[in-house]
């Protein structure tokens, strides 16, 4: 069955003579011009009848609601008195147990408990109160044009353009040149300390490392110096020049120089600059990702991938740590070593290349 | 007659009489019965029990001498401390094959098996041993240091606390709640699966035992703010404040806003 | 007042009883006139405020997602200020004293211990930082849900286009002051966003690095920005952020609220309750609602943990390294952008990899968020005021716009939870983020058409109840064996829900050349409305008029007979149907 009716077709009887059927259509006729018995659209009903509430018609009902809302309201008040008590009295290391959830600080559960008890007592009481026994029957408030009358419009415009007459600006352009000129200047110094004095220009810093031939690669955060029989397959060493013991900016130097160091089997390395920037099969990468800076720290030790946990840009070790998955798109630049006379690995160059994220003049 | 046949027709009698028959037949099948090879004290007799437990459970992925199959790689070198964290940890035997052996409860061999299969790997070459106890409970260590090493080494697969974390392909660092101080020692020393090897000279025994210091404070479930909610950072935080913190809310609102009865 | 009802009550009427102001009424009315009289002789406050006390709110319960916020804006700004007695906003560094053992002698900021110490050593300081924090959370919940309500409902058409655009900054606003204020404690996950934060300056062009050294004062992470943020979370945005909400709750009540549409509710008026005393009640209580609803999550659910964390430091990191909540969008869109779109050319490297997900997303959306309510009365040609609420299903293409908007923002936040994902359903990160970067490009298409066929069904649904009437699951039984359903006429109020709306027709062309040949100079602008109007208005679904409900009356067979209203009342329904041979329940009941 469809509104349209058509599946009956048919005749439709009409001219009845009571009610309102002065002609009823057949929705398959298309449009036909009533003779105005019907309106064209529903009319609104206006508000529905009032329903009373319990309260309002009932007075135990009302003394209930009544003694309901005060009841909260004297949860409320017990909550505050539980607070105040539980802040002097609740030392602040007591531990509770608490199922699900383990050992909680038992200051914080009481003092957050007894506050929302104080809280929601008077919220819940109040709409408790509005809904029960304030007046709910509805109020009708009637709307007026946001526009302003057109009087005043034209008072507005008159006013504004006899202002302008009247400072002669009209006959006076070089006021309004002169005048539009100085604004738009005006704010200038204020930008211009405030924009030049934030920071120093960057000039090379972005493109170097603390990193010197000699410097020798020490554990973060123990700072001990690794020989290279320390390092065996399959370790990874978190690493940082030794002498950032002696920086003045350590977090600085630390954001630019942190350094992997790993083993592999020499065969397992297929790019030959990586094998010979390395020692014996343990290579020196940067830690710092080329996507956005966030250390990469996971390596997996099977599939010698490095893996960023911020954007899972993925470094393939054995190809020189190129990309093989994620946002990121410069492999991560590699620390030349070797040994010096005692064993332990040292940096045999600096970086040749700017480590981290990119930047436009990176080039 | 007496008290016991006076009750012979108690209707708790048959189940009584079970239970008895249960427990003498049990317990003469556990005095008779053949015992499973004992762990011999000398470790060449050792070697040659875990010799066989190996190649009755383990050389269908390993090989008959441990020499390693496509399944399963070789296990020359990985020391009895490798086998005593896969097998004590119940990851091997791998019940089923996929990327990565999960930590299961079903531990299939006793202690003394597992020192015999580890003996008999250690046989083969040599490799990290089964750590000293003075590292392992975790008694003394720093837990402050302990933290320190952790967050550098360990937290970027684990997390910071360590509740597990995702590697590429559907591999995983585990979650480390509730782990025996020895097998996470073992762990940092043979590096399982894609994990790195951290061995006493990257990270020496007594960071080792500050390190599982660190992660057995944490078991101890200490949440000073409440329900920690995994422990696993923003992402569930946002889960919780969108699930029950605007659930909460709006219930409040309806609530406010329906007619009173 | 035509619409009004029997027993309603206008609010001029309530006006209309105010007292004379020379009647004191009674010595306890005297007091209060004592203190309100001494405001008033210096202000004149009372007109206005009396006026105000009166004014009229319509209910709804989603009109409380925008109080929601509100109230949680304001919990932040009383936490807020209650931190900054005991937050030292100091990158320096010390080694930790406090009560923390897991932390002791550790190097840290001054900033990081002393969250730590209101953390653990302030009485009280764990609860009123964890409020803060969750309170945070749910302010930004409450924004976003409060717009999408604005969005479904058309409440942003005129008059309310000024205030969308308010909302708009509001939102956006709220996102960095939310981002300024996790930054502060400098743990280690909030300093990896703020490392992030760095890459992301880096990959605009040519101003890039000096973005970056200018920000944070010189290499990251330095020792300003801690400091810098401080300021901009306690100072700068607060600041604008309560000005601009201020004049948003001052366009609500000038253009008062508006209401969905209902039996005696028009575009003309404003039904519901006066402020005094109802609302001031429900809206004052339901203030302490959301804070105790928020204490209480403060005292039971731990949130931001940073002593677990630990300090900042450029070397460590933690495997699901997210930012809060509503940063995850644009973390997401880093985490699908593949590398490719980095290059170099001429010398230079443009990032576009990181410059699109992290520079231009967040002003990108809020660009086309802001410009929509333009966008819809262009495509209408609608000048009207608008203060009667849009069902969503009436508007279908808008309907599917918005879910269709709705499904990228999910794919972005999928995506930044991509490991947690990963670990938790035990699937390839790998595969999560090839999937999403595909449904980043179909899944908006498909949610499109998918919404507007459910709203085009609602409102089917809509007529066919209107037309019908409302099954009651009385089977009536005819003498010759047939069954039929009896239906029920939706009485004249539930009807009115159903009908009222209006649908819009596309625009049509006006000749693009007059009569001289000449091409009119917004020919093409032209056409183009044209082509979108009808892309948004082709499909349509006109509610019932009177003269269908009559025709379905009176074609209305045996199988649906619509039985005469009980309850009295005015009524369209065609009562006597007695040409009908098979309508054996002629009688009626």
């Amino acid at each position: 069955m469809n509104e349209h009716g058509t599946e009956h077709g048919g005749p439709v009887a009409d001219q009845r003579s009571e009610g309102y059927g002065s002609t009823a259509v057949r929705l398959d006729q298309g449009h036909v011009e009533g003779t105005g018995r019907l309106p064209a659209r529903f009319e609104n009903p206006g508000l529905p009848p009032h329903i009373p509430r319990a309260a309002d018609l009932d007075d135990a009902a009302a003394k209930r609601a009544e003694k309901q809302v005060a009841t909260m309201f004297g949860v409320s008040m017990l909550g505050t008195l539980v607070f105040i008590v539980a802040y002097f009295a609740i030392p602040m290391e007591t531990q509770v147990f608490m199922p699900g959830i383990g050992k909680a600080n038992l200051s914080n559960v009481v003092l957050g408990v007894s506050m929302a008890l104080g809280l929601l007592g008077i919220g819940v009481g109040a709409v408790h109160w509005a809904k029960t026994l304030m007046p709910d029957t509805e109020v009708v408030e009637e709307r007026h044009p946001m526009r302003s009358g057109d009087d005043a419009r034209r008072g507005f415009v008159k006013t504004l353009l006899t202002g302008g007459t009247e400072a002669q600006l009209d006959r006076r352009p070089l006021i309004k040149y002169s005048l539009g000129g100085a604004l738009g200047l005006f704010a200038l110094p204020m930008v211009l300390q405030v924009a030049g004095s934030l920071g120093p220009l960057p000039k090379d810093e972005l493109s170097k490392t603390m990193w010197k031939k000699g410097d020798r690669l020490v554990r973060d955060p123990e700072h001990t110096a690794i020989k290279a029989t320390d390092v065996t397959i399959g370790s990874v060493f978190h690493v940082l020049p030794e002498s950032i013991k002696e920086s003045e900016h350590i977090l600085e130097d630390k954001a630019k120089a942190a350094v992997l160091l790993l083993r592999l089997e020499p065969d397992d390395i297929k790019v030959a600059k990586a094998r010979d920037w390395g020692y014996e099969g343990i290579v020196a990468y940067s830690k710092i990702c080329t996507h956005v800076g966030c250390p990469v720290g996971l390596y997996e030790q099977q599939t010698h991938h490095l893996l960023c946990p911020c954007h899972q840009s993925t470094f393939d070790v054995t190809q020189d740590c190129k990309v093989i998955f994620g946002p990121a798109k410069r492999p991560l630049p590699q620390l030349k070593i070797t040994v010096d006379a005692e064993g332990y690995l040292v940096a045999d160059a600096p970086f040749r290349e700017a480590v981290g994220p990119s930047f436009w003049e990176r080039g | 007659m007496n008290a016991l046949a006076a009750r012979r027709r108690h209707p708790a009698a048959i189940a009584l009489l079970i239970l008895v028959g249960l427990l003498v037949t049990g317990a003469a099948y556990a005095a008779l019965a053949p015992k499973p090879a004992q762990a011999s004290t000398t470790s060449a007799a050792q070697a040659e029990e875990g010799k066989k437990l190996f190649q009755a459970n383990c050389s269908s992925c390993h090989g008959l001498n441990a020499e390693g199959t496509p399944d399963g790689p070789s296990l020359a070198g990985v020391g009895a401390a490798a086998v005593d964290f896969q097998v004590g940890t119940g990851r091997m035997p791998m019940a089923a094959p996929g990327v990565q052996a999960p930590r299961t409860e079903r531990i299939k061999f006793s202690d003394e098996e597992i020192a015999a299969m580890a003996a008999y790997v250690a046989s083969l070459a040599p490799g990290p041993a089964v750590p000293d106890e003075e590292y392992t409970s975790g008694e003394g260590g720093d837990v402050a240091k302990g933290g320190e090493l952790f967050r550098v080494n360990c937290a970027m697969c684990h997390n910071f606390a360590g509740s597990g974390g995702a590697l590429t392909r559907g591999k995983y660092a585990p979650p480390l709640r509730d782990i025996e101080g020895k097998h996470i020692y073992e762990a940092m020393a043979t590096g399982p699966q894609s994990m790195p090897v951290f061995n006493d000279t990257n990270i020496s025994p007594e960071s080792k035992r500050d390190v599982i210091a660190f992660l057995h404070s944490i078991d101890k479930q200490e949440n000073p703010g409440g329900l920690a909610l995994g422990n696993m950072g923003p992402v569930s935080e946002g889960l919780f404040i969108w699930v029950f913190g605007l659930g909460i809310m709006i219930g409040f609102a309806v609530w406010l806003g329906q007619k009173s009865a | 007042m035509s619409t009004t009802a029997h027993n309603a009550t206008g609010a001029d009427r309530l006006r209309a009883n105010d007292p004379e102001p020379e009647a004191p009424v009674s010595p306890g009315l005297n007091k209060v006139g004592g203190v309100a009289g001494w405001v008033d002789d210096r202000t004149g406050a009372a007109k206005g405020v009396g006026y105000l006390m009166k004014k009229v709110f319509p209910d709804h319960w989603s009109f409380m997602l925008g109080e929601v916020a509100m109230y949680s804006m304001i919990i932040c700004l009383l936490t807020g200020a209650f931190l900054t007695f005991w937050f030292v906003p100091s990158a320096g560094h010390v080694a930790y004293e406090g009560s923390y053992l897991p932390l002791r002698g550790v190097m840290m900021s001054e900033a990081y211990a002393s969250t730590l110490d209101i953390s653990f050593d302030i009485r009280g300081g764990l609860i009123i930082r964890q409020i803060h924090h969750w309170a945070a959370l749910l302010f930004i919940v409450a924004i976003q849900v409060h717009m999408l309500r604005v969005f479904f409902t058309g409440a942003f058409r005129k008059p309310r286009e000024i205030n969308w655009l308010i909302g708009a900054q509001l939102s956006m606003l709220a996102l960095v002051e939310g981002f300024a204020g996790y930054s502060l404690p400098d743990d280690l996950l909030s300093g990896t966003g703020l490392r992030a934060a760095e890459g992301f300056m880096r990959s605009i062009p040519v101003l890039g690095s000096y973005v970056s050294f200018f920000v944070f004062d010189g290499p990251f992470p330095g020792e300003a920005i801690i400091p810098r943020l401080y300021s901009v979370h306690v100072l700068l945005l607060p600041a604008i952020l309560v000005g601009l909400f201020t004049a948003h709750i001052v366009l609500v009540a000038v253009q008062k609220h508006t209401q969905f549409p209902g039996p005696g509710r028009t575009n003309e008026n404003v039904v519901g309750y006066p402020v005094m005393p109802v609302y001031a009640a429900k809206a004052g209580g339901f203030f302490f609602i959301v804070f105790g609803v928020i204490a209480l999550m403060s005292a039971l659910v731990t949130i931001n943990p940073i002593w677990a964390y630990g300090p900042y430091d450029p070397s460590p990191v933690t495997a699901g390294s997210q930012p809060d909540w509503y940063m995850g969008f644009a973390d997401g869109a880093l985490r699908l952008l593949p590398g490719f779109l980095e290059f170099e050319a001429f010398g230079f490297t443009f990032s576009f990899n990181v410059m699109i997900g992290a520079i231009l997303l967040i002003p990108v959306m809020y660009g086309l968020i802001s410009i929509y309510p333009f966008v819809e009365e262009w495509v209408t040609g609608d000048k009207r005021e608008h203060h009667l609420l849009d069902r969503p299903r009436n508007n279908p293409t808008r309907t599917a716009i918005g879910m269709a908007a709705i499904s990228i923002y999910a794919v972005l936040m999928f995506a930044a939870g991509n490991d947690i994902m990963a670990i938790k359903l035990g699937l390839s990160i790998n595969d999560i983020t090839i999937f999403l970067r595909a449904a980043f490009f179909f899944a908006p298409p498909i949610v499109y058409w998918i919404t507007k066929r459910i709203c085009l069904s609602l409102q089917r649904r809509d007529r066919d109840l209107v037309l019908h009437g409302r099954e009651t699951g009385r089977i009536i039984r005819t003498a010759e064996g047939r069954f039929y359903e009896k239906h029920e006429a939706l009485d004249p109020y539930t009807r009115w829900n159903l009908v009222q709306h209006e649908q819009h027709q596309p625009l049509q062309l006006e000749a693009g050349t007059d009569q001289h040949g000449v091409a009119s100079p917004t020919a093409r602008m032209d056409r183009l409305r044209a082509k979108v109007s009808h892309f948004y208005f082709k499909d349509r679904v006109e509610p019932v008029s009177p003269a269908e409900l009559e025709a379905a009356h009176h074609d209305g067979h045996h199988m649906e007979e619509i039985e005469q209203q009980e309850r009295g009342g005015a009524t369209l329904v065609e009562v006597g149907s007695g040409d009908n041979p098979d309508a054996e329940h002629s009688s009626r009941h």
